[in-house]
């Protein structure tokens, strides 16, 4: 876990030579299933460093918000585009860590491998980026036999192994040992360090104020507020916001 | 007529002294199965992973046409291999018939269906599992599909031990178009109906146990590699 490891872990775009995707422009973005209404002209853009933080009550969309982004899903209608490109023809220039890692019935070491070799990264570096989340002495197990806060590091690991310049998390570290959380933040914040656009979704108030560069709070299917950390969290402009710090119940 | 206590200590003694004829109606038997089964594989997996992750009009049509054939009856199989490489078949020219080449068509027919349906339901559920994740990592379909089926190699391997199962006991198909020839296409089952038939009844018991021991052997080792896998949750 040294920090020589940690700079040469994952160039960003511009290391690697190819044009950034970023600024991100969210406009009018609406998601219905059935009668359901999910998102309801959602707006947001994120500049081109840093990590947000989307906060929100249940079911506010913030999970699906970040499947649009990463092309995942469609939108009923609305528009999504990073630097001009539509979601999905980027899909591959970003990483998700979702809240429940879907691993390989592999070893840890097979599971990082297999994403170095498909997506044609460097394999050399497997022993690198084991290192780096700290699980270097459980390469030969079997990932699914790892612990929750270990499933989720190696979950990370191979989202880094794809050298992404989006990095999104859905609430990585719900329900993780607090050394887990620990560790995934600090890997999280040497990421967003290197370039990497971190966009981490959280119910985890002490966690975003730790992580957050700015927030956007999600309420009934559009971002009612996005400010700097700074800004949000000690005067929140919207009220149901402002509830939800208090933690009030905000439905 | 022998009687039984008699007729099993004459096939325990074949069975014990690897009795030459016995020993060429077993490896004739494993031969022509293991053949069939690895080409019902090549075959089966393919097509059962395209139609697990596969989206398309008529799919369930499909899937019921493959869960039928799953049931074939051996002898229908059989006859109609039979008139495909009959002199006066559409492929009597290639004089394959009472061969064995033609017992490993006939079962290949017989348990392809079977590895295909299986196997479609085993790599949709693990599918269902991974699709999300594969489609955010952005791999292609092959590489999917490559994925999915080393990650299945546990389950699939009891599809492929169905699939020998079924082939190694049937004796309609084989009859058909093996002809049951001594020193020829004279394999296991085929063997002891003739020798039941006949009489023979220590013969026929002799390669009845060396059936069970082989059926009975080959799921006891494929169920020990499974729980072993299951330990380190590959299952």
């Amino acid at each position: 876990m040294s920090d020589v490891a940690a700079t040469s872990l994952a160039p960003v775009a511009a290391e690697r030579g190819a044009a950034p995707i970023m600024p991100l422009s969210v406009r009018d973005l609406h998601l219905r299933f059935g009668d359901s209404v999910v998102l309801d002209g959602l707006d947001l853009e994120l500049g081109p460093a840093g990590c947000t933080v989307v906060m929100g009550p249940n079911g506010a969309g913030k999970s699906l918000l970040l499947k649009l982004m990463h092309g995942l899903i469609q939108p009923t209608s609305g528009r999504i585009s990073w630097d001009g490109h539509p979601p999905a023809a980027v899909t591959a220039r970003q990483a998700l860590v979702f809240q429940k890692p879907v691993l390989l019935r592999r070893t840890v070491a097979a599971n990082l491998d297999f994403v170095l070799k498909t997506r044609g990264r460097d394999r050399a570096r497997l022993g690198k980026l084991l290192d780096h989340v700290g699980l270097a002495h459980k390469a030969g197990q079997p990932a699914r036999r790892l612990s929750g806060g270990e499933a989720q590091r190696l979950a990370l690991a191979r989202a880094l192994a794809t050298e992404p310049e989006v990095l999104f998390l859905d609430e990585p570290t719900a329900s993780l040992d607090p050394a887990s959380v620990l560790t995934i933040e600090r890997i999280v914040a040497q990421a967003r360090d290197r370039g990497v656009r971190v966009v981490l979704v959280s119910h985890d108030i002490g966690q975003a104020r730790r992580m957050a560069d700015d927030v956007a709070f999600l309420y009934r299917g559009r971002v009612t507020e996005h400010a700097p950390a700074a800004e949000f969290f000690p005067e929140p402009r919207c009220p149901a916001a402002r509830d939800y710090l208090n933690g009030n119940v905000v439905v | 007529m022998q009687g039984m206590g008699e007729a099993l200590s004459l096939a325990l003694q074949m069975v014990w002294s690897g009795d030459a004829d016995l020993l060429e109606i077993v490896l004739l038997s494993l031969r022509v199965s293991l053949s069939a089964t690895l080409v019902a594989l090549l075959i089966g997996l393919p097509l059962g992973a395209l139609v697990a992750i596969s989206r398309f009009r008529g799919r369930n049509l499909v899937l019921i046409v493959m869960n039928a054939l799953m049931g074939l009856p051996p002898v229908v199989v059989g006859l109609v291999v039979y008139l495909h490489f009959s002199r006066s078949g559409p492929l009597g020219f290639l004089g394959l018939l009472y061969t064995p080449t033609a017992m490993i068509v006939a079962q290949t027919i017989l348990i392809a269906p079977i590895v295909a349906a299986l196997s479609r339901q085993v790599l949709e559920d693990l599918h269902a599992e991974y699709a999300e994740q594969f489609r955010s990592l952005g791999l292609s379909k092959v590489q999917s599909v490559q994925a999915l089926l080393w990650d299945a190699r546990y389950s699939l391997l009891t599809v492929g031990l169905a699939g020998f199962g079924r082939a190694v006991a049937e004796v309609g198909a084989v009859i058909i178009v093996g002809g049951n020839i001594d020193h020829l296409t004279r394999v296991m089952t085929t063997a002891i109906a003739l020798e039941t038939s006949k009489g023979d009844l220590s013969f026929a018991l002799a390669l009845g146990i060396i059936l069970l021991v082989i059926a009975l052997g080959v799921n006891a080792a494929v169920q020990s590699v499974r729980m072993s896998a299951a330990r380190m949750s590959y299952v």
